[in-house]
């Protein structure tokens, strides 16, 4: 019954849109979280996603597969310079002033929370609807 | 005299059935409306509902009778997922159009609850036959 698997693939959807709004607060957390080394800053963090295939649950559907889902395959750290700044005064400036500042782009993090709690808000309505759907069904001949 | 439910639903019992496969298949759509390189994918239902009209007026369906045969077009069991050509393609690939998708996931929800209406319907005037009320 291919309406049980709208909740999972509405669930994977929110799973992984869920991780993105993670990954996002954590970069906002550290935003201005200096150092003084350039390997010990903190790095802005992204999640990949991928659409999941399973060729076991579309025994319906013959021909290419539809996929189940979305996964998220890892999380990767931005390659995107640091910033470093000159504060001679900064208690963790290094010998020539300058402290490092993480990758993190505040505007492209706030933006990336708005599409990630849009998207999950659309899943949260595909599921709600799904339930509807499978109410009704369970309501025949009566 | 025996009641025979494939005659006596119709072609009901196959539209709620594509209708809950292309559920899927847009929930899946809006799942991955994020994920890079996703290619959008719908069930043609008219193509499907033309194979069945078919079948019911020439009264023959397409049988693989060789392993040779190739699969013919028509039943809800062999829907091919074709893919939805964009109107405004992502940079990333991804050609899920978030919109598109959600006005077709609320017609297709509708369209099951008319399908299932009329599949209900079917079995109250069944249910009226039998006890002849």
């Amino acid at each position: 019954m291919s309406l049980t698997n709208i909740f999972s693939i509405a669930g994977s959807g929110m799973n992984a849109q869920s991780v993105r709004l993670n990954t996002t607060a954590s970069n906002l957390a550290n935003a201005d979280a200096a150092s003084s080394s350039i390997d010990e800053t903190y790095r802005g963090r992204h999640p990949i996603f991928s659409a999941l295939n399973n060729d076991i649950l579309n025994l319906g559907m013959k021909g290419n597969g539809v996929n189940i889902g979305v996964e998220v395959t890892g999380i990767v750290e931005s390659d995107a310079p640091l910033q470093p700044r000159y504060e001679p005064h900064h208690p963790l400036a290094d010998e020539e002033g300058y402290v490092y500042y993480p990758n993190v782009n505040v505007v492209e993090e706030m933006t990336n929370m708005i599409s990630a709690s849009r998207s999950f808000q659309m899943n949260v309505e595909v599921m709600n609807s799904a339930k509807q759907m499978m109410q009704r069904v369970l309501t025949i001949g009566q | 005299m025996t009641i025979n439910f494939d005659k006596a639903l119709g072609i009901h019992e196959q539209a709620l059935q594509v209708r809950s496969q292309r559920a899927q298949v847009l929930a899946n759509n809006l799942a991955n409306a994020d994920t890079p390189g996703y290619k959008s994918r719908d069930i043609d239902f008219k193509g499907i509902l033309q194979g069945q009209v078919d079948i019911a007026k020439s009264g023959t369906s397409m049988k693989v009778t060789n392993n040779k045969h190739m699969a013919g077009q028509g039943l809800s069991s062999d829907m091919n997922t074709l893919y939805r050509i964009p109107q405004q393609p992502s940079l990333d690939g991804n050609t899920v159009e978030e919109q598109i998708e959600h006005a077709a996931f609320m017609k297709n929800n509708l369209d099951f609850q008319a399908s299932f209406t009329l599949l209900n319907r079917k079995f109250t005037g069944l249910l009226k036959a039998i006890k002849g009320e």
